[in-house]
This record gives structure tokens, C-alpha cells and sequence, in this order.
């Protein structure tokens, strides 16, 4: 991918998409762990059947993490002044995720940028819908972000 | 129906210290391979004080708290009728390792759907670091069923 730039950037440009790996049991412990949310219901399969699921379910914040990925492979993590996700569809271990996203809008004179984002899963189906607003002002520094 | 009154509850502020170790974990997991967030020298040459936290970090950082329950708790409603709905964030200022990052949370909303068969919360979380700066802000909304709701279909 050619390095970012503003100037030529335009509404409707796609980010280029990122395909994930099956969601792996290993995985969401790490992520148990890393992310400090110990809900049974993403890694005891005994806990889930219990309240009624077929298996552990992936945290919404997992795809969260995954869709900021692609985020942060699109423009560098200081650029970046906000990020929102909705969680629509459950995603299930084994879930096949890909982020994709796209340039919604573009303010010249502010140097901002809206990106529309999607986590979908191995059947096409959404499992979450996102925006990130990005800053390319010149006085946005690595350092304090502002 | 959950009681109203809880509107507005402010929780008691906690402070993290960010660890190399969390960070590290949390990238192995989501499988972040960037060096800003792996390699502390070549952060420090990017500007940064230190390895940098990916950008849903914050919300890790928000589960610090001494018990991160509290919300289902003091609401009174079981965890297996509540869905993560949606989190926002508006970033301020990077969160590095070794940072020592203070959130203050309180319940914004409670409100209803459908009849009330769907409750929302919505609460509001904003992160300060050690120099006193502001460096997050998180809206995070929660769904509460109804129990007579299946869970399938629908869940974070």
C-alpha cells in the first residue's frame, strides 16, 4: 500500500481489507487475560452451554480490537480522534472475521476524515458497524495528539 | 425495570499502572504486530514516552477497576441478560507503558425499548494520566433483556 496521504485521498476510497484467522480458543483466553474481561461466557464452554449457547461466544470488543487494526494500518494510531463500534450479530469461536472500511467523508478545509467500518463474518453476515474521525491538522503531533 | 434512580451513580475513581506485560498479552491476542507497540526504543523515536497501547486498550484499562462487576451489581441484574451494545471513544492523548491512567465512571442513562423488554445503560468513563492530562474518553452502552428474551441472535 502506497504511504497515506491526504491530498490525494477521497470519498469512497476502501481501505484496503483485512481477513482474520479462525477466532481460536487459545485466543480468547489471551484475550481474556489481556483485556481484563473474564466473562465466563468467552472462554468456559461449560458456562456457556449452561446459559443456553451451543459454545463461548467471542467478546465484542475482540472484533472492536480487530476492526482498530485496520484502523491503525490506514493511518497511524495519532491520527486518529475517535472510535465507535455497534455490536449487531453474536461472533462464535471459529468465526472467520474481515474488517473492511471505507473513506465516508472528507472535510479538505478541516483535514478530517470519516471511515465507515464493518466486521463481517465468514457467511457475509455483519457482526459490527463502525466509524473512526481522523485528523491529518499539521499541528497534530505523535506526541500529544493535539 | 431497573431502577432510575441509579442516573447519574458515580462510581469511585481507580488508577492503573499500565504494564508492559498487559500491553504485550493484549497485542499477542488481537495479533497487533506493530512496533510502536511492541518495541519501547522505537516508540520513543516515533515520540511516543513509551511502548503505545493499542486503540482499544483503554477499555482494558477500564476493567482495573477493584471490581468490575459493579455496574451489573448495583443495577441488580444478572449477567447472562446483558449485551455489550456499542463503545465510543474520543482520544485526547496517547496511553503508553508505565503511564498511571485514572478513570473516573459514572451511569449517563437508563432507558427503554420496546416496551421495556429492552433496557439500555450507558455509561461514561473518562481517563486522566499522571501528568494531569485527559487522555480518553469511553461511552459504552450496555442492553439488558428482558427475562423472558432468548440470548441467541444477538450478543457482544
Amino acid at each position: 500500500m502506497s504511504p497515506l496521504n491526504f491530498e490525494t485521498m477521497k470519498e469512497g476510497d476502501d481501505l484496503p481489507q483485512m481477513r482474520f484467522p479462525p477466532i481460536s480458543r487459545l485466543q480468547l483466553a489471551l484475550y481474556c487475560g489481556g483485556s481484563g474481561d473474564h466473562n465466563p461466557i468467552h472462554v468456559d464452554t461449560d458456562f456457556a452451554r449452561r446459559a443456553g449457547l451451543r459454545d463461548v461466544i467471542s467478546p465484542g470488543m475482540f472484533s472492536m480490537a480487530l476492526m482498530g487494526r485496520l484502523v491503525t494500518s490506514f493511518a497511524p494510531p495519532f491520527r486518529v480522534t475517535a472510535f465507535s463500534a455497534r455490536f449487531i450479530a453474536v461472533t462464535w469461536v471459529g468465526d472467520e472475521i474481515t474488517a473492511t472500511g471505507r473513506v465516508a467523508a472528507l472535510d479538505r478545509d478541516a483535514r478530517s476524515v470519516r471511515l465507515d467500518l464493518s466486521c463481517l463474518n465468514q457467511n457475509g453476515q455483519t457482526t459490527l458497524t463502525g466509524r473512526a474521525a481522523l485528523s491529518f491538522a499539521a499541528n497534530r503531533q505523535n506526541n500529544t495528539w493535539r | 425495570m431497573i431502577d432510575r434512580k441509579h442516573i447519574g451513580h458515580a462510581f469511585p475513581p481507580h488508577v492503573s499502572l499500565i504494564e508492559a506485560g498487559r500491553v504485550r498479552l493484549y497485542c499477542q491476542a488481537i495479533g497487533e504486530t506493530a512496533p510502536t507497540h511492541w518495541d519501547a526504543k522505537i516508540a520513543r523515536s516515533a515520540g511516543y514516552r513509551n511502548i503505545l497501547a493499542p486503540l482499544t486498550f483503554p477499555t482494558a484499562v477500564s476493567m482495573d477497576s477493584p471490581n468490575p462487576r459493579r455496574v451489573i451489581e448495583l443495577l441488580d441484574i444478572s449477567l447472562t441478560r446483558v449485551l455489550h451494545g456499542e463503545e465510543q471513544y474520543d482520544y485526547f492523548a496517547p496511553i503508553c507503558v508505565g503511564d498511571e491512567i485514572a478513570t473516573e465512571s459514572k451511569i449517563l442513562d437508563i432507558y427503554d425499548k420496546k416496551g421495556g423488554s429492552l433496557e439500555f445503560v450507558v455509561l461514561e468513563l473518562n481517563m486522566h494520566n499522571q501528568l494531569d492530562e485527559r487522555v480518553c474518553k469511553i461511552r459504552r452502552s450496555f442492553i439488558v433483556k428482558g427475562t423472558q428474551s432468548g440470548f441467541e441472535g444477538r450478543s457482544s
